[in-house]
């Protein structure tokens, strides 16, 4: 049995205090008024920061009067969106990372796949984090929609419905029937609540299935419950992208949105149970566990960059070539003001894994999977940061203590639910009948250099 | 040239036969062929024979696809004939690239699997009109055949190979 040790511990607590004091102080530093925002626009521009003249620039010929005053608050809203929106990245990354684990995992017992058993147990702890991510998610939710004490949905602003008020908005106006704050946040909390209960029920059953011992009843209504699940999650997952990515810019859409997020997300949840995997296997809680088995986790983390990239283009491609102005507003704010993220991103997430990961031998060093895993997140991560700052804070982004702490945050729960949960049961589960397949699971065509398992050749 | 002298073993489960080829080379014989019905995992390392370069092959055909599109889309649609689509730049290559995407992922493609087919036909020298080369029919089917060469130990060998858990062991002159 794995043992959740006392220096972990302290470092997971340790993350999460730093991280809730470096959120809490950017939500302190962060403009009261709009004198306050000029202020520190002011002070932004004396230090020599030129981005934000251009955007002064564009913003004001859209308004013909008041421009500027209605241009500064406009800057004071995008301020003080930003440590919501430094929180709502990572807290989207984290929770759809744990998301995209479980549906990876409902997926193995569907295909009833042998290799991946002995990996169940740390993709059901890797689940865990679901928990306290969406509890974090609702409160996000509802204080969007409920207590409106951010701004990061603009189309939850006052009188966007209203035909006699100054801000209506007849497009968003006419999506009504889906963008109505009262179905949005009923639809989150239903995902939420759908994928709790799975989480919860299979987690549950899959500890039943090591001493069930009836004639595989339990592995079977095991295998029914992630047949639902998949297909509630294929569901649930493209409406999450749009309520709480697309909504971000709620003029904008398009149509392959659910799938890009899924498969950033999907690579991204394959490469931490790749890293979990590594890391609990060094430290001897995962005897069964051979090289082919993160050969095989690193073909996924290669295939599925590909996979991401080509939703990407495909994405991109279509909006390029078709060139009209509804759809191109998107690439347009990210090249304007996001370009080397957003372009970094790209050749990160694509050139990075095709040239390391390439190698079959290289695929199942521990060292490489775990370099190679951390530049995937690194860079799916700022995936997720230019999908959701350009609309909440425009040209005031930054990478600072916002975001920083939010991840550290994020981490430090991370590290806290999953391996505690980890240390809660055996590494094993001794139920399934795929055990032993999975146990001598073996890939000719590579080097075993880590531990072994019993190899019948 | 003197006619060789070899040793037929066939097997008929791949498990028996990949033990079989372990003991036969750690006993220090040298094995020229084995012929299977189907692929078995594991033998060409257990053969000791070098490793395939046919991924390097690929690699290289995948580079001569991607320059051949780049190529092409620049000389059909940019220099002989630039077209208009859809008021896109038609006078630059770099600035239409992202037309020209899937073509090039097609063509890498295309090259890379093609010439790969193409090239490990010819390494096993399968051509049209050549005469097949295994030395029993059974091989096509359910039995498997280990080739050794005999230099005056044919007793030897041959008990050997029994005890391997050969079903059948025929000693033939090669031509």
């Amino acid at each position: 049995m794995y043992q959740f040790s006392g220096k972990l511990k302290i470092l997971s607590l340790a993350l999460i205090i730093i991280g809730a004091l470096g959120i809490g102080f950017s939500f302190f530093s962060a403009p009261k008024t709009v004198e306050e925002s000029k202020e520190m626009i002011a002070a932004q521009i004396s230090h020599g920061d030129s981005h934000d003249s251009e955007h002064a620039a564009t913003t004001a010929n859209s308004h013909d009067t008041h421009h500027d005053e209605k241009h500064d608050e406009h800057i004071f809203h995008q301020m003080q969106n930003k440590p919501w929106a430094a929180l709502y990245v990572s807290l989207f990354f984290f929770l759809g990372i744990s998301l995209l684990v479980l549906a990876f995992y409902a997926s193995q017992r569907v295909a009833q796949s042998a290799w991946s058993v002995v990996l169940f147990r740390v993709m059901e702890a890797i689940t865990a984090n679901i928990v306290p991510t969406s509890i974090i998610m609702l409160l996000v939710i509802l204080s969007a929609s409920v207590f409106h004490w951010n701004h990061l949905f603009p189309w939850m602003a006052d009188g966007i419905f209203d035909p006699t008020s100054k801000n209506y908005d007849p497009i968003i106006d006419a999506k009504s029937w889906w963008m109505n704050i009262s179905g949005w946040t009923i639809r989150g909390i239903v995902y939420l609540i759908l994928w709790n209960t799975y989480r919860w029920f299979i987690r549950k059953n899959s500890i039943t299935e090591d001493t069930a011992n009836d004639n595989y009843k339990t592995y079977k209504k095991n295998f029914h419950a992630s047949v639902i699940f998949l297909v509630i999650f294929m569901i649930t997952e493209s409406l999450m992208s749009w309520d709480w990515i697309m909504g971000l810019d709620p003029h904008w859409f398009s149509t392959l949105f659910g799938w890009y997020v899924l498969s950033s997300l999907l690579v991204s949840a394959l490469t931490v149970i790749a890293i979990v995997t590594i890391y609990l296997r060094s430290k001897g809680a995962l005897s069964s566990v051979n090289d082919s088995h993160i050969h095989d986790l690193a073909k996924f983390m290669f295939g599925f960059s590909v996979f991401w990239t080509y939703l990407w283009f495909s994405q991109f491609m279509l909006i390029w070539y078709a060139d009209i102005p509804e759809e191109t507003t998107y690439f347009v704010a990210r090249f304007n003001e996001y370009k080397l993220p957003f372009l970094s991103m790209v050749v990160i997430n694509f050139v990075f894994p095709i040239l390391l990961l390439i190698n079959s031998d290289f695929k199942s060093i521990p060292w490489f999977v775990v370099l190679g895993g951390i530049v995937i997140l690194a860079g799916h991560y700022v995936d997720f940061y230019v999908m959701i700052m350009p609309a909440t804070v425009g040209a005031q982004w930054s990478f600072g203590i916002a975001e920083i702490s939010a991840l550290l945050f994020f981490l430090g729960i991370f590290i806290f639910t999953v391996f505690s949960a980890f240390a809660k049961v055996s590494p094993i589960p001794k139920g399934n009948p795929f055990l032993m397949e999975s146990e001598q699971f073996h890939y000719f065509n590579i080097e075993h250099r880590g531990e072994e398992s019993a190899d019948h050749h | 040239m003197s006619s060789l002298k070899v040793i037929h073993a066939f097997y008929n489960d791949d498990e028996i036969l990949l033990d079989a080829v372990k003991t036969v080379k750690a006993a220090h014989h040298h094995i020229d062929e084995v012929f299977c019905p189907f692929p078995v995992h594991g033998l060409d390392k257990a053969m000791g024979l070098a490793p395939t370069r046919i991924a390097i092959t690929a690699f290289m055909y995948g580079i001569t696809g991607l320059s051949v599109a780049i190529w092409m889309t620049n000389y059909m649609m940019i220099q002989d004939w630039p077209q208009d689509i859809g008021g896109k730049p038609s006078f630059s290559w770099f600035e239409n690239m992202p037309a020209f995407v899937p073509i090039m992922f097609e063509l890498t493609v295309f090259f890379a699997a093609h010439l790969m087919v193409i090239t490990f036909y010819m390494r096993s020298k399968i051509w049209p009109f050549r005469k097949a080369e295994n030395p029993d029919p059974r091989t096509t089917d359910d039995h498997f055949l280990m080739e050794i060469p005999v230099h005056n130990n044919e007793e030897e060998l041959t008990a050997l190979l029994v005890k391997t858990g050969a079903v059948e062991i025929n000693v033939v002159e090669k031509h």
